[in-house]
Protein backbone atom coordinates (compact mmCIF):
# COMPACT_ATOMS: atom_id res chain seq x y z
CA UNK A 1 0.00 0.00 0.00
CA UNK A 2 0.63 3.10 -0.13
CA UNK A 3 1.70 5.41 3.22
CA UNK A 4 1.18 8.92 4.41
CA UNK A 5 0.94 10.87 7.04
CA UNK A 6 -1.78 14.46 7.70
CA UNK A 7 0.55 17.27 7.65
CA UNK A 8 0.75 19.25 10.76
CA UNK A 9 -2.91 21.71 11.02
CA UNK A 10 -1.22 24.65 10.88
CA UNK A 11 0.19 24.07 7.43
CA UNK A 12 -3.32 23.38 6.03
CA UNK A 13 -4.68 25.94 7.69
CA UNK A 14 -2.84 28.08 6.26
CA UNK A 15 -3.11 26.55 2.44
CA UNK A 16 -6.78 27.00 2.57
CA UNK A 17 -7.23 30.23 3.95
CA UNK A 18 -7.95 31.94 0.81
CA UNK A 19 -11.10 29.59 0.31
CA UNK A 20 -14.47 30.03 1.45
CA UNK A 21 -15.93 26.86 0.96
CA UNK A 22 -13.83 24.03 0.78
CA UNK A 23 -14.56 20.33 0.96
CA UNK A 24 -12.26 17.63 2.63
CA UNK A 25 -12.19 14.86 0.14
CA UNK A 26 -11.13 11.64 1.56
CA UNK A 27 -10.03 8.17 -0.09
CA UNK A 28 -11.27 4.96 0.73
CA UNK A 29 -8.08 2.71 -0.30
CA UNK A 30 -4.24 3.05 0.88
CA UNK A 31 -4.39 6.23 2.53
CA UNK A 32 -7.63 4.72 5.16
CA UNK A 33 -5.69 1.67 5.72
CA UNK A 34 -2.81 3.51 7.01
CA UNK A 35 -5.47 5.89 9.03
CA UNK A 36 -4.44 9.01 7.68
CA UNK A 37 -7.12 9.43 4.83
CA UNK A 38 -9.83 7.31 5.15
CA UNK A 39 -13.45 8.23 5.93
CA UNK A 40 -12.71 8.71 9.84
CA UNK A 41 -9.70 11.00 9.45
CA UNK A 42 -11.51 13.18 7.22
CA UNK A 43 -14.65 13.77 9.31
CA UNK A 44 -11.90 14.08 11.90
CA UNK A 45 -10.06 16.85 10.16
CA UNK A 46 -13.16 18.60 8.96
CA UNK A 47 -14.08 19.17 12.13
CA UNK A 48 -10.71 19.98 12.91
CA UNK A 49 -10.66 22.65 10.72
CA UNK A 50 -14.32 23.78 11.23
CA UNK A 51 -13.53 24.32 15.43
CA UNK A 52 -10.61 26.00 14.35
CA UNK A 53 -12.31 28.31 12.18
CA UNK A 54 -15.34 29.14 14.75
CA UNK A 55 -12.30 30.22 17.30
CA UNK A 56 -10.81 32.56 15.12
CA UNK A 57 -14.28 33.86 13.87
CA UNK A 58 -13.62 32.67 10.48
CA UNK A 59 -16.78 32.32 7.89
CA UNK A 60 -15.25 29.18 6.39
CA UNK A 61 -17.88 26.59 4.78
CA UNK A 62 -15.78 22.96 5.26
CA UNK A 63 -17.54 19.83 3.77
CA UNK A 64 -16.67 16.71 3.62
CA UNK A 65 -17.01 13.35 1.49
CA UNK A 66 -14.69 10.02 1.15
CA UNK A 67 -14.66 8.52 -2.22
CA UNK A 68 -13.78 4.56 -2.90
CA UNK A 69 -10.31 5.76 -4.86
CA UNK A 70 -9.28 9.07 -5.61
CA UNK A 71 -6.65 7.84 -8.25
CA UNK A 72 -9.08 6.60 -10.24
CA UNK A 73 -10.67 8.20 -12.43
CA UNK A 74 -14.01 6.14 -12.49
CA UNK A 75 -14.00 7.20 -9.13
CA UNK A 76 -13.19 10.83 -9.22
CA UNK A 77 -16.18 11.18 -11.59
CA UNK A 78 -18.38 11.46 -8.44
CA UNK A 79 -17.21 14.90 -7.87
CA UNK A 80 -18.94 16.04 -11.26
CA UNK A 81 -22.06 16.46 -9.21
CA UNK A 82 -20.44 18.61 -6.30
CA UNK A 83 -17.81 20.24 -7.60
CA UNK A 84 -19.67 23.68 -8.59
CA UNK A 85 -20.33 24.52 -4.46
CA UNK A 86 -16.96 24.96 -3.64
CA UNK A 87 -13.76 27.24 -4.21
CA UNK A 88 -11.47 24.25 -3.57
CA UNK A 89 -10.33 20.54 -2.45
CA UNK A 90 -8.33 19.64 0.35
CA UNK A 91 -7.79 16.28 -0.87
CA UNK A 92 -6.94 13.46 1.77
CA UNK A 93 -5.40 11.21 -1.08
CA UNK A 94 -1.61 10.00 -1.63
CA UNK A 95 0.04 12.60 -4.01
CA UNK A 96 -0.97 10.31 -6.93
CA UNK A 97 -4.82 10.94 -5.39
CA UNK A 98 -4.72 15.03 -5.54
CA UNK A 99 -3.10 15.07 -8.86
CA UNK A 100 -5.89 12.88 -10.47
CA UNK A 101 -8.62 14.58 -9.19
CA UNK A 102 -6.63 17.94 -10.07
CA UNK A 103 -6.37 16.81 -13.13
CA UNK A 104 -9.78 16.30 -13.99
CA UNK A 105 -10.95 19.65 -13.01
CA UNK A 106 -8.29 21.73 -14.00
CA UNK A 107 -10.40 25.06 -12.91
CA UNK A 108 -10.23 23.90 -9.23
CA UNK A 109 -7.51 24.20 -6.65
CA UNK A 110 -6.47 20.98 -5.32
CA UNK A 111 -4.97 21.24 -1.66
CA UNK A 112 -2.66 18.17 -0.04
CA UNK A 113 -3.67 17.41 2.96
CA UNK A 114 -0.94 14.40 3.60
CA UNK A 115 2.67 13.96 2.86
CA UNK A 116 2.88 10.63 1.01
CA UNK A 117 5.33 8.54 2.35
CA UNK A 118 6.22 5.42 1.07
CA UNK A 119 5.24 1.93 -0.24
CA UNK A 120 4.90 -0.15 2.75
CA UNK A 121 2.99 -2.93 5.21
CA UNK A 122 1.14 -2.73 7.99
CA UNK A 123 3.05 -4.48 10.52
CA UNK A 124 0.38 -3.85 13.36
CA UNK A 125 -1.65 -1.33 14.74
CA UNK A 126 0.26 1.90 13.74
CA UNK A 127 2.93 0.80 12.49
CA UNK A 128 3.77 1.09 8.65
CA UNK A 129 7.25 0.10 7.09
CA UNK A 130 9.13 0.78 3.59
CA UNK A 131 9.75 -2.15 1.92
CA UNK A 132 9.48 -1.73 -1.99
CA UNK A 133 10.80 1.14 -4.45
CA UNK A 134 9.06 0.35 -7.14
CA UNK A 135 12.21 0.09 -9.06
CA UNK A 136 10.36 -1.95 -12.25
CA UNK A 137 13.06 -4.89 -11.96
CA UNK A 138 11.88 -7.26 -9.24
CA UNK A 139 15.10 -8.81 -7.49
CA UNK A 140 12.95 -10.65 -4.38
CA UNK A 141 14.33 -14.09 -5.96
CA UNK A 142 17.97 -13.40 -5.56
CA UNK A 143 17.45 -11.46 -1.94
CA UNK A 144 15.40 -14.22 0.10
CA UNK A 145 12.60 -11.95 -0.20
CA UNK A 146 14.08 -8.98 1.49
CA UNK A 147 14.69 -6.05 -0.87
CA UNK A 148 18.09 -4.10 -0.05
CA UNK A 149 17.27 -1.28 -2.12
CA UNK A 150 14.35 -0.52 -0.04
CA UNK A 151 15.76 -1.96 3.28
CA UNK A 152 19.40 -1.54 3.36
CA UNK A 153 20.49 2.40 4.00
CA UNK A 154 23.15 2.68 1.66
CA UNK A 155 21.03 0.27 -1.22
CA UNK A 156 23.54 -1.95 -1.29
CA UNK A 157 23.39 -5.18 -3.85
CA UNK A 158 26.39 -6.59 -2.20
CA UNK A 159 25.95 -5.91 1.13
CA UNK A 160 26.60 -5.80 4.24
CA UNK A 161 28.50 -3.15 5.01
CA UNK A 162 31.23 -2.72 7.81
CA UNK A 163 28.51 -0.90 9.98
CA UNK A 164 26.65 -4.18 10.70
CA UNK A 165 26.32 -4.72 14.26
CA UNK A 166 24.74 -7.57 16.07
CA UNK A 167 22.24 -7.44 13.34
CA UNK A 168 21.39 -4.04 13.78
CA UNK A 169 21.99 -0.92 10.73
CA UNK A 170 24.61 2.17 12.07
CA UNK A 171 22.50 4.32 10.81
CA UNK A 172 19.76 4.07 13.32
CA UNK A 173 20.13 0.53 16.16
CA UNK A 174 16.92 0.08 16.21
CA UNK A 175 16.72 -0.42 12.31
CA UNK A 176 17.11 -4.16 11.14
CA UNK A 177 20.15 -4.90 9.00
CA UNK A 178 18.98 -5.78 5.69
CA UNK A 179 21.36 -8.11 4.91
CA UNK A 180 21.66 -9.90 7.85
CA UNK A 181 17.93 -10.80 7.00
CA UNK A 182 19.01 -11.80 3.74
CA UNK A 183 21.92 -13.77 5.34
CA UNK A 184 19.76 -15.22 7.88
CA UNK A 185 16.92 -16.13 5.18
CA UNK A 186 19.31 -17.36 2.72
CA UNK A 187 21.12 -19.65 5.28
CA UNK A 188 17.96 -21.27 6.30
CA UNK A 189 16.86 -22.29 2.46
CA UNK A 190 20.73 -23.47 1.90
CA UNK A 191 21.22 -20.81 -0.25
CA UNK A 192 23.89 -19.10 0.80
CA UNK A 193 25.87 -19.22 -2.78
CA UNK A 194 24.44 -16.54 -4.20
CA UNK A 195 25.73 -14.32 -1.74
CA UNK A 196 29.30 -15.01 -3.26
CA UNK A 197 28.15 -13.95 -7.19
CA UNK A 198 28.77 -9.81 -7.39
CA UNK A 199 25.57 -8.36 -8.58
CA UNK A 200 25.99 -5.74 -11.42
CA UNK A 201 24.71 -2.33 -10.64
CA UNK A 202 21.31 -2.08 -11.08
CA UNK A 203 19.55 -0.52 -14.37
CA UNK A 204 17.90 2.61 -12.66
CA UNK A 205 16.57 3.56 -16.17
CA UNK A 206 13.49 1.35 -15.21
CA UNK A 207 12.62 3.52 -12.59
CA UNK A 208 13.98 7.18 -13.75
CA UNK A 209 14.52 6.74 -17.46
CA UNK A 210 12.42 9.43 -19.01
CA UNK A 211 10.00 11.40 -16.95
CA UNK A 212 6.76 9.75 -14.95
CA UNK A 213 6.53 5.77 -15.82
CA UNK A 214 3.85 4.52 -17.51
CA UNK A 215 2.18 1.30 -18.19
CA UNK A 216 0.69 0.82 -21.19
CA UNK A 217 -1.81 -2.97 -21.55
CA UNK A 218 -3.77 -3.09 -24.95
CA UNK A 219 -5.00 -6.23 -23.83
CA UNK A 220 -6.93 -3.76 -21.00
CA UNK A 221 -8.00 -1.01 -23.15
CA UNK A 222 -11.39 -1.30 -25.52
CA UNK B 1 59.24 6.95 -11.21
CA UNK B 2 56.90 9.87 -10.22
CA UNK B 3 54.58 7.78 -12.51
CA UNK B 4 54.49 4.69 -10.90
CA UNK B 5 52.50 4.19 -7.44
CA UNK B 6 54.89 3.70 -4.84
CA UNK B 7 52.59 1.70 -2.64
CA UNK B 8 52.32 -0.86 -5.30
CA UNK B 9 56.37 -1.39 -5.89
CA UNK B 10 56.57 -1.39 -1.76
CA UNK B 11 54.51 -4.70 -1.83
CA UNK B 12 55.44 -5.82 -4.97
CA UNK B 13 59.24 -6.23 -3.92
CA UNK B 14 57.75 -7.76 -0.80
CA UNK B 15 58.50 -5.07 1.81
CA UNK B 16 56.16 -4.15 4.59
CA UNK B 17 53.80 -1.36 3.54
CA UNK B 18 52.96 1.88 5.22
CA UNK B 19 50.25 4.01 4.76
CA UNK B 20 48.88 6.69 7.09
CA UNK B 21 46.24 8.69 6.76
CA UNK B 22 45.38 12.52 5.67
CA UNK B 23 41.81 14.02 5.98
CA UNK B 24 41.82 17.22 3.76
CA UNK B 25 40.81 19.96 5.87
CA UNK B 26 37.32 21.59 6.28
CA UNK B 27 38.75 24.71 4.54
CA UNK B 28 40.17 25.76 1.28
CA UNK B 29 44.02 26.11 2.27
CA UNK B 30 46.33 24.01 0.29
CA UNK B 31 48.71 24.89 3.20
CA UNK B 32 47.30 22.41 5.53
CA UNK B 33 47.53 19.42 3.60
CA UNK B 34 51.21 20.64 2.67
CA UNK B 35 51.72 20.94 6.40
CA UNK B 36 50.18 17.29 7.04
CA UNK B 37 52.28 16.21 3.89
CA UNK B 38 55.89 18.00 5.44
CA UNK B 39 54.75 15.92 8.97
CA UNK B 40 54.11 12.73 7.11
CA UNK B 41 57.26 12.48 4.30
CA UNK B 42 59.81 9.51 4.46
CA UNK B 43 57.74 7.91 6.95
CA UNK B 44 55.34 6.23 5.43
CA UNK B 45 54.87 4.82 1.75
CA UNK B 46 51.29 6.24 0.63
CA UNK B 47 49.27 8.66 2.50
CA UNK B 48 45.46 8.12 2.15
CA UNK B 49 43.20 10.79 1.82
CA UNK B 50 39.75 10.71 3.27
CA UNK B 51 36.60 11.74 0.98
CA UNK B 52 34.56 13.84 2.87
CA UNK B 53 34.82 11.16 5.88
CA UNK B 54 31.98 11.00 8.29
CA UNK B 55 29.81 12.70 5.76
CA UNK B 56 31.04 16.01 7.12
CA UNK B 57 32.13 18.46 4.16
CA UNK B 58 35.83 18.93 3.43
CA UNK B 59 38.51 20.15 0.67
CA UNK B 60 37.65 17.27 -2.22
CA UNK B 61 40.04 14.27 -1.55
CA UNK B 62 40.62 14.85 -5.49
CA UNK B 63 41.99 18.11 -5.12
CA UNK B 64 44.44 17.52 -2.28
CA UNK B 65 45.42 14.38 -3.74
CA UNK B 66 46.85 16.48 -6.52
CA UNK B 67 48.73 18.79 -3.87
CA UNK B 68 50.05 15.63 -2.33
CA UNK B 69 51.60 14.25 -6.28
CA UNK B 70 52.51 17.80 -6.69
CA UNK B 71 54.38 17.58 -3.45
CA UNK B 72 56.43 14.85 -4.59
CA UNK B 73 54.22 11.82 -1.92
CA UNK B 74 52.29 9.13 -3.23
CA UNK B 75 48.69 10.06 -2.44
CA UNK B 76 45.88 6.86 -1.94
CA UNK B 77 42.50 8.74 -3.39
CA UNK B 78 39.68 7.78 -0.98
CA UNK B 79 36.13 7.73 -2.67
CA UNK B 80 32.96 6.92 -1.85
CA UNK B 81 29.81 6.23 -3.74
CA UNK B 82 27.68 8.13 -1.36
CA UNK B 83 27.66 11.34 -3.24
CA UNK B 84 28.51 10.41 -6.98
CA UNK B 85 26.46 8.19 -9.51
CA UNK B 86 28.62 5.91 -12.20
CA UNK B 87 28.78 8.95 -14.25
CA UNK B 88 30.73 11.26 -12.06
CA UNK B 89 32.86 8.74 -10.32
CA UNK B 90 34.06 7.11 -13.59
CA UNK B 91 34.96 10.61 -14.48
CA UNK B 92 36.77 11.54 -11.30
CA UNK B 93 38.62 8.57 -12.33
CA UNK B 94 40.07 9.33 -15.48
CA UNK B 95 40.82 12.57 -13.79
CA UNK B 96 42.69 11.08 -11.16
CA UNK B 97 44.68 9.01 -13.22
CA UNK B 98 45.75 12.18 -15.43
CA UNK B 99 46.58 14.52 -12.62
CA UNK B 100 49.33 11.05 -12.16
CA UNK B 101 47.05 9.79 -8.98
CA UNK B 102 47.83 6.00 -8.70
CA UNK B 103 46.31 4.42 -5.97
CA UNK B 104 42.68 4.26 -5.27
CA UNK B 105 40.34 3.23 -2.44
CA UNK B 106 36.76 2.19 -2.96
CA UNK B 107 34.61 2.72 -0.29
CA UNK B 108 30.81 3.13 0.24
CA UNK B 109 31.08 6.15 2.36
CA UNK B 110 29.39 7.01 5.84
CA UNK B 111 25.51 7.56 5.70
CA UNK B 112 25.01 11.01 5.60
CA UNK B 113 23.39 11.36 8.23
CA UNK B 114 25.93 10.69 10.62
CA UNK B 115 27.72 14.30 9.09
CA UNK B 116 26.90 18.28 8.55
CA UNK B 117 24.78 17.66 5.96
CA UNK B 118 22.21 14.76 6.94
CA UNK B 119 19.75 16.59 4.66
CA UNK B 120 21.75 15.04 1.49
CA UNK B 121 20.38 12.74 -0.77
CA UNK B 122 22.23 9.47 -0.51
CA UNK B 123 23.49 8.70 -4.07
CA UNK B 124 24.68 5.02 -3.68
CA UNK B 125 24.02 4.25 -7.44
CA UNK B 126 27.17 1.90 -7.60
CA UNK B 127 28.21 -0.21 -4.41
CA UNK B 128 31.75 0.14 -3.14
CA UNK B 129 32.35 -3.78 -5.08
CA UNK B 130 30.65 -3.04 -8.49
CA UNK B 131 32.85 0.87 -8.14
CA UNK B 132 36.00 -1.71 -7.72
CA UNK B 133 34.81 -3.69 -10.45
CA UNK B 134 33.76 -0.66 -13.14
CA UNK B 135 37.71 0.22 -12.44
CA UNK B 136 39.16 -2.76 -12.72
CA UNK B 137 37.65 -2.58 -16.23
CA UNK B 138 38.26 0.67 -17.33
CA UNK B 139 42.04 -0.15 -16.51
CA UNK B 140 42.30 -3.25 -18.18
CA UNK B 141 40.10 -3.51 -20.75
CA UNK B 142 39.68 0.27 -21.30
CA UNK B 143 35.44 -0.34 -21.28
CA UNK B 144 33.52 2.03 -18.92
CA UNK B 145 30.57 0.60 -17.88
CA UNK B 146 27.87 0.35 -20.28
CA UNK B 147 30.16 -1.06 -22.98
CA UNK B 148 32.29 2.09 -23.96
CA UNK B 149 35.56 1.87 -25.27
CA UNK B 150 37.81 4.68 -23.50
CA UNK B 151 40.49 6.48 -25.68
CA UNK B 152 43.52 5.74 -22.83
CA UNK B 153 42.58 3.25 -19.93
CA UNK B 154 43.39 4.93 -16.58
CA UNK B 155 46.66 3.70 -13.93
CA UNK B 156 45.52 2.74 -10.80
CA UNK B 157 46.12 0.29 -7.77
CA UNK B 158 42.73 -0.43 -6.53
CA UNK B 159 41.99 -1.13 -3.06
CA UNK B 160 38.97 -1.47 -0.82
CA UNK B 161 38.45 -1.55 3.05
CA UNK B 162 37.40 -5.08 4.76
CA UNK B 163 36.00 -4.71 8.09
CA UNK B 164 36.78 -7.69 10.01
CA UNK B 165 34.92 -7.12 13.01
CA UNK B 166 31.22 -6.36 11.62
CA UNK B 167 28.60 -8.88 12.07
CA UNK B 168 28.19 -11.37 10.68
CA UNK B 169 31.99 -12.66 10.84
CA UNK B 170 31.45 -15.43 8.24
CA UNK B 171 30.32 -13.59 5.29
CA UNK B 172 33.11 -10.65 6.35
CA UNK B 173 35.54 -13.25 4.18
CA UNK B 174 32.89 -13.80 1.47
CA UNK B 175 32.65 -10.09 1.16
CA UNK B 176 36.61 -9.63 0.97
CA UNK B 177 36.43 -12.64 -1.95
CA UNK B 178 34.19 -10.73 -3.82
CA UNK B 179 35.78 -7.36 -3.14
CA UNK B 180 39.33 -9.53 -4.34
CA UNK B 181 37.05 -11.20 -6.89
CA UNK B 182 36.04 -7.52 -8.29
CA UNK B 183 39.32 -6.52 -8.55
CA UNK B 184 40.64 -4.99 -5.34
CA UNK B 185 44.69 -5.14 -5.59
CA UNK B 186 45.04 -4.14 -1.84
CA UNK B 187 43.21 -3.93 1.27
CA UNK B 188 43.08 -1.84 4.34
CA UNK B 189 40.95 -3.07 6.80
CA UNK B 190 39.11 -1.29 10.21
CA UNK B 191 41.32 -0.09 12.88
CA UNK B 192 42.48 -3.58 14.62
CA UNK B 193 42.04 -3.88 18.62
CA UNK B 194 41.00 -7.10 18.97
CA UNK B 195 43.85 -9.02 17.38
CA UNK B 196 42.65 -12.65 17.96
CA UNK B 197 39.35 -11.71 15.95
CA UNK B 198 41.52 -9.92 13.29
CA UNK B 199 42.95 -13.38 13.00
CA UNK B 200 40.69 -15.67 13.18
CA UNK B 201 39.34 -13.54 10.43
CA UNK B 202 42.97 -13.38 8.43
CA UNK B 203 42.46 -17.61 8.68
CA UNK B 204 39.39 -17.90 7.28
CA UNK B 205 40.46 -15.70 4.59
CA UNK B 206 44.11 -17.29 4.03
CA UNK B 207 42.25 -20.65 3.55
CA UNK B 208 40.49 -19.17 1.04
CA UNK B 209 43.60 -18.04 -0.62
CA UNK B 210 42.72 -14.50 -0.72
CA UNK B 211 46.05 -13.33 1.29
CA UNK B 212 47.86 -14.39 -1.30
CA UNK B 213 45.62 -12.37 -4.27
CA UNK B 214 45.59 -8.98 -2.49
CA UNK B 215 47.72 -7.43 -0.10
CA UNK B 216 46.82 -6.86 2.95
CA UNK B 217 46.90 -4.00 5.06
CA UNK B 218 46.08 -3.51 8.78
CA UNK B 219 45.07 -0.63 10.04
CA UNK B 220 45.77 1.06 13.29
CA UNK B 221 44.57 3.98 15.36
CA UNK B 222 46.56 5.26 18.24
CA UNK B 223 44.25 6.14 21.07
CA UNK B 224 44.74 9.39 22.83
CA UNK B 225 42.54 8.33 26.00
CA UNK B 226 39.90 5.97 27.49
CA UNK B 227 37.40 8.30 26.28
CA UNK B 228 38.49 7.85 22.85
CA UNK B 229 38.56 4.09 23.56
CA UNK B 230 35.53 3.80 25.25
CA UNK B 231 33.84 6.50 22.44
CA UNK B 232 34.78 3.96 19.57
CA UNK B 233 34.05 1.25 21.23
CA UNK B 234 30.19 2.07 21.88
CA UNK B 235 29.21 4.67 19.30
CA UNK B 236 31.33 3.68 16.41
CA UNK B 237 29.83 0.98 14.17
CA UNK B 238 31.80 -1.67 13.28
CA UNK B 239 34.92 -0.85 15.92
CA UNK B 240 35.74 -3.81 18.16
CA UNK B 241 37.56 -2.58 21.04
CA UNK B 242 37.98 -4.77 23.85
CA UNK B 243 37.61 -3.91 27.68
CA UNK B 244 41.67 -4.80 28.18
CA UNK B 245 42.45 -1.96 25.81
CA UNK B 246 40.21 0.42 27.58
CA UNK B 247 41.67 -0.45 31.04
CA UNK B 248 45.16 -0.47 29.74
CA UNK B 249 44.41 2.83 28.72
CA UNK B 250 42.53 3.95 32.30
CA UNK B 251 45.38 2.32 34.31
CA UNK B 252 48.07 5.08 33.28
CA UNK B 253 48.00 8.56 34.54
CA UNK B 254 46.40 11.33 32.13
CA UNK B 255 49.75 12.81 31.16
CA UNK B 256 51.04 9.39 29.93
CA UNK B 257 47.69 8.35 27.87
CA UNK B 258 49.06 9.29 24.90
CA UNK B 259 52.56 7.67 25.20
CA UNK B 260 50.45 4.48 26.11
CA UNK B 261 48.30 4.53 23.03
CA UNK B 262 51.00 4.90 20.96
CA UNK B 263 52.97 1.55 22.93
CA UNK B 264 49.55 0.17 22.40
CA UNK B 265 49.33 0.60 18.28
CA UNK B 266 53.11 -0.27 18.31
CA UNK B 267 52.74 -3.53 19.93
CA UNK B 268 49.63 -4.02 17.60
CA UNK B 269 51.96 -3.17 14.67
CA UNK B 270 54.60 -5.91 15.56
CA UNK B 271 52.35 -8.51 16.31
CA UNK B 272 50.74 -7.56 12.53
CA UNK B 273 54.23 -7.94 10.94
CA UNK B 274 54.41 -11.86 12.56
CA UNK B 275 51.27 -12.57 10.29
CA UNK B 276 52.20 -13.47 7.10
CA UNK B 277 49.28 -12.96 5.33
CA UNK B 278 49.36 -9.20 6.40
CA UNK B 279 51.83 -7.57 4.05
CA UNK B 280 51.28 -3.81 5.34
CA UNK B 281 50.00 -1.34 8.23
CA UNK B 282 48.06 1.46 7.63
CA UNK B 283 48.09 3.88 10.67
CA UNK B 284 44.64 6.12 10.97
CA UNK B 285 45.71 8.45 13.48
CA UNK B 286 42.80 10.94 12.66
CA UNK B 287 43.82 14.58 13.89
CA UNK B 288 47.12 13.38 15.11
CA UNK B 289 49.86 13.10 12.54
CA UNK B 290 52.58 14.19 14.65
CA UNK B 291 51.91 10.08 16.12
CA UNK B 292 52.87 8.65 12.75
CA UNK B 293 56.40 9.06 12.42
CA UNK B 294 56.96 7.39 16.27
CA UNK B 295 54.95 4.82 15.52
CA UNK B 296 56.55 3.95 12.61
CA UNK B 297 60.22 4.39 14.25
CA UNK B 298 59.18 2.80 17.16
CA UNK B 299 57.85 -0.43 15.35
CA UNK B 300 61.32 -0.78 13.45
CA UNK B 301 60.08 0.54 10.10
CA UNK B 302 62.41 3.24 9.32
CA UNK B 303 63.96 4.11 6.87
CA UNK B 304 61.43 3.24 4.20
CA UNK B 305 62.56 1.59 1.38
CA UNK B 306 61.95 3.70 -1.57
CA UNK B 307 61.87 7.35 -1.03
Amino acid sequence: MITAERKPIDEIREMIAPFKKVLALGCGSCVAECASGGEKETAMLASALRMAAKMDREDVQISEMTIDRQCVNEFVIQLDDVIDKYDAILSLGCGAGVQAVADMFPEVPVIPALNTEFMGETKGQGLWVESCLGCGDCMLYYFAGVCPLARCSKQLLNGPCGGSMNGKCEVNPEVPCAWQLIIDRLSGFGALDRLEMIYPPKDWSKKQGTGPRKIVREDQQR
Amino acid sequence: MNNISRLKRVLENGDFAVTAECGPPKGADPEVVLRKAEILRGKVDALNVTDNQTAIVRMSSLAACSLLKKAGLDPVLQMVVRDRNRIALQSDILGASALGIRNLLCLSGDHQVFGNQPEAFGVFDLDSIQFVQAVKTMRDEGIILGGESLASSPDIFIGAAANPFADPLEFRVIRLAKKIEAGAGFIQTQCIYNIERFETWLNMAADRGLTEKAYILGGVTPLKSPGMAKYMKNKVSGMDVPDDIIKRMEGVPKDKQREEGIRICVETILRLREMPGVKGVHVMAIEWEDAVGEIVEKAGLLPRPIS
